[in-house]
């Protein structure tokens, strides 16, 4: 099977990723003749810099992606609360927010509409809002694959695929109902 | 607190436990142990609790721990049949297998075979994890079923079905040829999460492909139709935010509109009249409405509008840097930055809120700032602009000092009203951000000051004096040093028509020159410039000669192998010519004026920038002379002759020359090897000297 163009453009260098590492490996952050537009990750953190959510929507190793992860987060964590919500870095846009104890993150690229990245942002946190019921941090926690349930709902491919609020929220719910019981269930609390 | 009948709730233990750990150490141990019995359940039989088991891996994966062992995991619950083992089982697939680890190609069966599975969460497991993290393989592979979907399935699965192959065409180009019909139908679907999936198919289409954007352009009309129902429609609760109509689908409408209507009249024409009612109606107040003006604005500048609808454009952008919101201001930057060379008058309009901006408390809004406030200079603004931009460098964050810096010579250099306003200017720059400023500013300044003849005394008082205030900017110092070297005697003088002359001695003068040679401040280049410096007033002086024969003995012995080179080479000329000033004379427009400061080179054969015969060694009766001529910006000849008037012949005479490392040498073969008696006849030799990188 032939090796297609966009594979041999996934070992291009990034000259911007390049010059700020060590140089010791290669900096995978674009496909081949990108368009432009598209997310490239999303990550939650909190202010103490702990990673509470990771969505990669671009193909990285797990040595890349944390590296990306350690920087964004203490470029973000150095801002003062006043600032744009965007910011220039490397060759991508950061768009983020804080929300209480913590920050959403997207990384956008060149054609994307900053503007309506916050609303995305700020229509997810709406999600996990309705789901959990006034969510705080620590429900993202405990139940963190509820809140990629969530976000894979909402967003494919770094795109939004539902743009109705409630379509999200029916959706989960219905796949919620899906989950097979266990013979034994618990009545606890969260936490 | 909630009370919640989860039935992921069996990780939260291990969450708590990890949570509680006090110290690094402790949280490893923990994990550690977890990780053993993950593995331990891995291995065992199927009892019901695997996904349970892959949650919490995947949780100690997100804190940064190593989770590989559990990728084969994954791939066995996706082939599972219960639900909620598929899901946490794409879920790991999704963050434990990139493209890159071979297990992924073996989930390729397991999502073909959900794709077509009769419930549709399973499907729209698969389709989220292909748009994730399929291969060009896998892609290639599952194409056609995805195609399959997009014509023939629920609305749930179309808008999925859509987006996946948006990822399928990022990945394998040729393969949007496949979706092209498909994608075309969809438009007109009534569901808007399958027509916002269509529109970024669509426009994923078009950028890779200019051909099928041609066929695509039929369908403006129809995108203009759907928008004008989402922004004149009545309020619709499913799909609104804050009083707009599904903005995230109006703004990827707007954003293929710009695409199609890029260089195309006609397509253009079609969405003019809908560009200016959005433009026109769509409330302002909240972020969301803006997020839809914006692009708006974006597909307007774009595309061949008409030029009113131009003008509204660019009015908004205007309203948008007023805004108080400072992400607003700062998007309406990016934007006025794109378009101010083409729309230059309207962008200058709003010049002076631009340069309200270099004062914003965010240093990106002064980036954005800076780069347009730059952008607009012109001759007819030049003069605030400059009092801006130079109060800017006083504060600007360190990461732009440099940028603001080379900004402001270049518009000085395009625009300033006179020259004495242009050195002002440059010395304004040297003063306040002196070390962040490029290498070739030192001799460029050098170079307009000396083309700046009426204005030699104005500009050394001013440079005295700078020098007199502060010596730790380098190349101000350089400059001042260069300057009082060769103007010296316009100080001595006690009068100047441009400024307040100053009344110093020659003792004065050569006291300022020494103490920069002698700062623990000064650069060794700077302090070069101090020592040529002072040499050249020992031809423009009268009374304080011998103190600077003693300056320039003292650096004879100096440290820096540079500054005695060049101190002994000036000794020797001290003692062995009177004729100094034709070495040292003052320079005209010569185009060796940029190797000025490097004219004394620590070598007797020094490139001279004076084309006259100088007797370079006298001594028993042999003579020999040198001169020179320039060939090219960094080339000269010096020419040797030398000639014997002594009684005897002189047989196996050569002459030996030395450069610094940087200077080329060729010496060519002399005429003769013996210089006959009485200056019966000469010997010459040619020497050829290349002085490229114009250093020292």
């Amino acid at each position: 099977m032939s090796i297609s163009e966009t594979d041999r453009g996934l070992h291009r260098w990034s000259p911007h990723l390049a010059c700020s590492s060590a140089g010791d490996f290669e900096m995978v952050a674009a496909v081949a003749a990108r368009s432009g537009e598209q997310m490239q990750f999303m990550l939650l953190f909190s202010r103490q810099g702990k990673l509470r959510l990771q969505k990669w929507y671009v193909p990285l190793s797990d040595k890349e992606k944390k590296k990306i992860t350690r920087e964004l987060v203490q470029t973000v964590l150095a801002r003062k609360p006043k600032m744009c919500s965007f910011l220039e870095w490397r060759d991508l846009k950061i768009v983020y927010k804080r929300y209480a104890s913590l920050y959403f993150c997207c990384a956008i690229e060149d054609q994307d509409n900053e503007l309506i990245t916050l609303e995305i942002i700020h229509r997810y946190v709406e999600l996990l809002d309705k789901y959990f019921g006034s969510v705080c941090e620590l429900d993202i926690i405990f139940n963190f694959e509820k809140a990629y349930f969530i976000l894979d709902e909402f967003l494919l491919g770094g795109e939004a695929q539902e743009t109705s609020k409630k379509n999200v929220l029916k959706a989960i719910e219905q796949a919620d109902l899906l989950q097979e019981p266990r013979h034994e269930y618990f009545n606890v609390p969260v936490y | 607190m909630t009370v919640t009948l989860c039935l992921f709730v069996l990780h939260q233990p291990m969450i708590r436990a990890i949570r509680s750990a006090r110290t690094q150490c402790e949280e490893r141990g923990v994990i550690q142990r977890e990780c053993a019995a993950i593995r331990a359940q891995f291995r065992q039989a199927d009892n019901g609790g695997r996904s349970h088991n892959l949650a919490k891996l995947l949780y100690v994966h997100m804190l940064g721990y190593p989770a590989h062992f559990g990728q084969m995991e994954c791939v066995r619950m996706i082939a599972s049949p219960r639900y909620s083992e598929k899901r946490v089982g794409y879920l790991g697939a999704m963050m434990l297998l990139d493209e890159k680890q071979d297990a992924s190609l073996l989930i390729t069966n397991s999502i073909k075979n959900d794709l077509s599975n009769s419930n549709q969460y399973i499907q729209s497991l698969a389709l989220c994890t292909l748009a994730c993290m399929g291969s060009a393989e896998m892609c290639r592979d599952l194409a056609p079923e995805i195609d399959r979907l997009l014509r023939a399935s629920n609305s749930y699965i179309k808008k999925k079905a859509a987006l996946c192959a948006v990822h399928i065409v990022r990945k394998v180009h040729d393969l949007g040829e496949l979706f092209t019909k498909a994608a075309r139908s969809l438009l007109t679907e009534k569901n808007h999460g399958v027509v916002h999936g269509a529109v970024v198919l669509i426009t994923e289409l078009c950028e890779r492909n200019s051909e099928t954007l041609e066929r695509f352009r039929k369908t403006v009309p129809d995108l203009v139709q759907i928008m004008k129902g989402l922004v004149i429609s009545g309020y619709s609760p499913d799909h609104d935010v804050a009083g707009i109509s599904d903005p995230f689908l109006q703004v990827r409408i707007l954003r293929l509109l710009r695409i199609l209507g890029r260089n195309n009249e006609g397509a253009s024409d079609a969405m003019n009249d809908l560009l200016a009612q959005v433009a026109t109606n769509t409330d302002s107040t909240k972020t969301v409405g803006n997020a839809v003006l914006y692009e708006t604005v974006l597909t307007v500048l774009d595309i061949k509008s008409e030029s009113g609808l131009r003008v509204l454009a660019v009015n908004i952008l205007g309203r948008f840097l007023l805004n108080n919101d400072r992400n607003i201001r700062y998007i309406a930057m990016t934007s006025l930055q794109k378009i101010v060379g083409t729309d230059h008058n309207a962008v200058q309009r709003h010049r002076g809120t631009i340069v309200d901006c270099l004062k914003d408390q965010d240093a990106s809004v002064k980036r954005r700032a800076l780069d347009l406030s730059l952008a607009l200079v012109s001759a007819s603004n030049i003069r605030s602009m400059m009092k801006e931009l130079l109060s800017f460098l006083s504060s600007c964050p360190p990461e732009l000092r440099s940028q603001t810096a080379s900004g402001i010579f270049n518009a000085a250099e395009r625009y300033a009203p006179s020259q004495r306003w242009h050195i002002d200017t440059i010395l304004h720059v040297l003063t306040t951000a002196g070390g962040d400023v490029r290498d070739e500013t030192v001799p460029n300044l050098i170079q307009l000051i000396t083309n700046t003849s009426e204005l030699h005394c104005y500009t050394v008082h001013k440079l005295y004096r700078a020098l007199l205030s502060d010596i730790s900017q380098q190349p101000l110092v350089q400059v001042a040093c260069w300057c009082i070297g060769e103007y010296g005697d316009l100080l001595l003088r006690g009068e100047c028509q441009e400024t307040e002359p100053v009344q110093v001695t020659e003792d004065d003068v050569l006291d300022v020159l020494e103490t920069v040679l002698q700062s623990h401040m000064s650069f060794p280049s700077t302090r070069g410039f101090a020592l040529t410096a002072t040499m050249k007033l020992s031809t423009r002086i009268t009374e304080n000669v011998d103190r600077i024969r003693s300056i320039v003995s003292i650096y004879g012995s100096c440290i820096d192998v540079e500054l005695q080179q060049r101190a002994v080479e000036y000794n020797a000329l001290f003692k062995k010519y009177d004729h100094m000033s034709l070495l040292f004379k003052r320079l005209m427009h010569s185009p060796w004026l940029n190797t000025d400061l490097k004219l004394m080179q620590p070598s007797t054969l020094s490139v001279f920038s004076v084309v006259a015969t100088v007797t370079v060694y006298e001594k028993d009766g042999v003579t020999v002379t040198l001169s020179c001529e320039k060939q090219s910006d960094s080339g000269l000849t010096v020419t040797l002759t030398a000639s014997n008037s002594t009684e005897s012949d002189i047989r196996g005479f050569t002459l030996q020359a030395a450069v610094p490392k940087s200077v080329q040498l060729h010496m060519k073969a002399p005429s003769g090897d013996s210089l006959p008696a009485r200056g019966a006849a000469k010997v010459t030799q040619m020497v050829v000297l290349n002085n490229p990188n114009k250093v020292a």
